[in-house]
């Protein structure tokens, strides 16, 4: 492994304390090093600096020199070398960390600035906290507590601008509320590649508006809303649903793609009302797609299962799990395993399991779209690379299911263990799929469920915890958020369950006991458990697998192996 | 712990004919039979009840009839037993009052949960729940001891409001400095 190029580190003086920090880095950042807060608004890490809030101001100063000599002028009250302080405050945001720089930012003319730009920038604002979305997570509401005034000395009439704009299909412009921090433009120009917004008019009538004949709909909009300071951008979906201060965070994983973008999933009492991006510099920076938000929706879907069938009636899970292991006794030999890309790895290493029992073929469905070079890849399954890793499948799966089709018409496999797998949408017709016993571990209603032997309802990401592989390699966690619903049970539970009815040994399967045979039967994941892997997860090595032509072109901190070779390549 | 027995002192005669407690019970009746009388005949009579009591939780409308409550929750955050509980609507763009932008679509208290703390009133930024007068809850059923939306508005009436926050918000939107 080549180890990453050290940043030339720098010694910046912040309130009296000295801090080394990467030179170069922005004086926010570099205090942030250093525990000190400094308030801002306009400042995003990932977007470029535009330095139009003023809320971020610091004095600044440099050790003094004698211009002639350059030797350093030294204090004789405090016998160290004199510092030049510049007397008109400056920003953090633009300003970088140098050697020697001294910075003070809790002296009283920062508090006089800080407390200016709060009164300005509320001269206008229409202080509608109580029905404001952002309320609880507002910076205004933040800076107030700190630098707000507590009443306004302004007698005039606030401005009146319009309430209700639709920038898009999903956000929402309030535009009183707008303190034109720009950081949505930014990320339309810089993040998204889709320039759409823009301030018209001057002074006190700017307002942000999208250019005439454009919208703000592309699959990276919500992500707007989510670094908009205030409440001015908001969305459509979770408008007046609830207040933020009674949600729970949970830490998941967006499953629409391999990318793996990391998300906070927020919820109420067993209800999520949104996903937001977590930031992971390595993976998804703070970004996600507006697609994955909205995945939630499955959980109380209408077409949800949520009761054990056997032959097309509702049954019990024991009953259930005894027709399925009398199917792998009367059809030994003739059996089949569909896994999923989309199951955790736990999940998968249980259906290797199970079908190393059977003596089992398994396969494996791939799912492949357009890759939009951001934070959707082209392989639509979240953890195929899970599979390679536990040793599910050896290579790359395809969208067809026909070796299992001839399987089947040949009369050879009578029964079909799917995993969550649509076996109809794989390619396999009703009549073979008439033909065969299928046992199906599933979340939603589709042809498979409807034609299933076995119907066992399982959880969705939500409500499991679990790992997923992503493009990179990287393992990573995901937490359960909601309960969950009613008559379904855990993936691992019916897993293991069958894979014990198959083998006639008992299987672990709470997950810190399955990590511990996980870690002991795949190499890669040696010296893992599931308590101790980061939040940022843990990247693999993946020399085994880097000759499978793997489906993902380049996104965002990733670059398919094939593009690093040509890269490397001397021209 | 030690125990200490106690002699019991005998009766004397009067005590014991029992004559002198008689009287002195009889003596506090006659005078009290001719005052007027310090209880209430409940319910036929009501307690007057003071300012600044604090009675069942209701919601109040402005005097132009407008529902006050804008669904903030802070009173179901701050409410220390749980009894309140919001469901935040919106109000659609052609209401009358669409400058609100939300008002609650469900809005319960429990009754049996409320410790009439007034505490919601005390956060409600809007002025909108208050504790009135009402202090006899009532009910065969749990359901029932449950106060929704309809019935606070019906419980709290309408009060006078100091500030008419939202309509000066219209009216400065329809003329003068809009943009």
């Amino acid at each position: 492994m080549i180890a990453p190029a050290k940043p030339e580190l720098v010694t910046v003086n912040i309130d009296g304390k000295e801090i080394s920090v990467p030179k170069g880095t922005n004086v926010i950042e570099a205090a942030r090093l250093g525990g000190i807060d400094i308030p801002h608004y306009c400042y995003h890490p990932k977007l470029t600096v535009v330095g139009n809030c003023r809320m971020c101001l610091i004095e600044m100063g440099m050790p003094a020199v004698d211009p002639a000599t350059k030797a350093p002028v030294m204090d004789p009250a405090t016998g160290k070398q004199k510092i030049n302080w510049i007397p008109r405050p400056q920003i953090g945001c633009a300003t970088n960390a140098s050697a020697g720089l001294h910075i003070r930012t809790q002296t009283p003319q920062v508090k006089d600035c800080r407390e200016g730009v709060m009164e300005f920038l509320l001269i206008n604002h229409p202080l509608d906290c109580p029905i404001c979305d952002q309320a609880g997570e507002c910076k205004l509401q933040e800076q107030s507590t700190g630098y707000g005034r507590g009443y306004s000395r302004f007698i005039e009439q606030k401005n009146v601008k319009p309430k209700r704009t639709l920038l898009g299909p999903r956000v929402m412009l309030d535009d009183e509320r707008c303190i034109l921090c720009s950081r949505c433009i930014r990320f339309s120009q810089e993040i998204a590649k889709d320039d759409v917004l823009g301030f018209i008019d001057r002074g006190s009538y700017s307002t942000l508006t999208c250019y005439p004949g454009k919208k703000l709909e592309n699959n990276y909009s919500l992500n707007t809303v989510d670094i908009c300071p205030v409440g001015a951008l908001t969305s459509t979906d979770f408008r007046f649903k609830m207040r933020v201060w009674f949600l729970k965070q949970t830490n998941s994983i967006d499953t629409e793609s391999s990318v793996g973008a990391n998300t906070v999933v927020w919820s109420r009492e067993g209800v999520i009302y949104r996903i937001t991006p977590r930031r992971n510099d390595d993976v998804n920076d703070t970004w996600m797609a507006d697609s994955g938000r909205e995945l939630y929706k499955a959980v109380a879907a209408e077409d949800r299962l949520t009761a054990v069938k056997l032959n097309g009636a509702a049954s019990t899970l024991e009953l259930a799990l005894a027709a399925a292991a009398d199917l792998f006794k009367s059809n030994a030999g003739g059996i089949a395993v569909v896994g999923s890309g989309r199951s955790s790895v736990e999940e998968q290493f249980l259906t290797k399991k199970l079908a190393t029992a059977l003596k089992a073929p398994a396969y494996l469905v791939s799912r492949v779209g357009q890759g939009d070079k951001i934070l959707v890849s082209a392989d639509r399954n979240p953890n195929v690379r899970g599979a390679l890793v536990t040793g599910l499948i050896v290579s790359l799966p395809s969208s067809q299911l026909s070796a299992l089709a001839a399987a089947i018409d040949a009369g050879t496999v009578k029964t079909v263990v799917s995993v969550g797998e649509d076996l109809a949408a794989a390619g396999l017709t009703a009549g073979q799929l008439a033909k065969v016993s299928v046992i199906y571990l599933g979340t939603h209603a589709n042809a498979t469920s409807a034609a299933a032997r076995v119907v066992l309802p399982t959880l969705t990401v939500f409500e499991k915890n679990g790992t997923f592989v992503n493009q990179q390699f990287r393992v990573q966690k995901f937490l359960k958020a909601v309960p969950a619903p009613a008559g379904a049970t855990d993936d691992l539970v019916v897993l293991a369950k069958l894979a014990a009815a198959a083998s006639g040994t008992a299987v672990a399967s709470e997950i810190g006991a399955l990590w511990s045979a996980i870690a002991a039967a795949v190499p890669a994941l040696g010296t893992m458990t599931f308590a101790n892997l980061p939040e940022t997860g843990l990247l693999l090595d993946a020399t085994p697998w880097a000759a499978l032509p793997f489906a993902e072109g380049e996104t965002l901190h990733y670059k398919p192996s094939s593009a690093k070779a040509t890269e490397g390549r001397p021209a | 712990m030690a125990i200490i027995p106690l002699e019991r002192k005998p009766l004397s005669l009067a005590e014991r004919t029992y004559l002198p407690a008689i009287l002195s019970g009889l003596k506090t009746t006659f005078k009290r039979l001719l005052k007027p009388a310090e209880t209430l005949e409940y319910p036929e009579q009501r307690p007057a009840i003071p300012p600044g009591y604090r009675g069942v939780p209701t919601l109040v409308r402005d005097p132009n009839g407008r529902e006050k409550c804008v669904s903030c929750q802070l009173c179901e955050f701050v409410c220390p037993p749980k009894a309140i509980r919001i469901t935040p609507g919106e109000i659609p763009a052609d209401a009358p009052t669409a400058q609100v932008e939300k008002a609650p679509k469900a809005f319960d208290i429990d009754m049996l949960r409320c410790i009439y703390c007034g505490l919601c009133q005390e956060v409600c930024p809007e002025e909108a729940i208050f504790l009135q007068n009402q202090y006899s809850m009532s009910g065969y059923t749990r359901a029932e001891m449950v106060n929704h939306k309809d019935r606070l508005y019906e419980l709290g009436g309408t009060l006078p409001d100091q500030h008419f926050k939202w309509d000066k918000k219209k009216a400065a939107a329809e003329h003068g400095n809009a943009h």
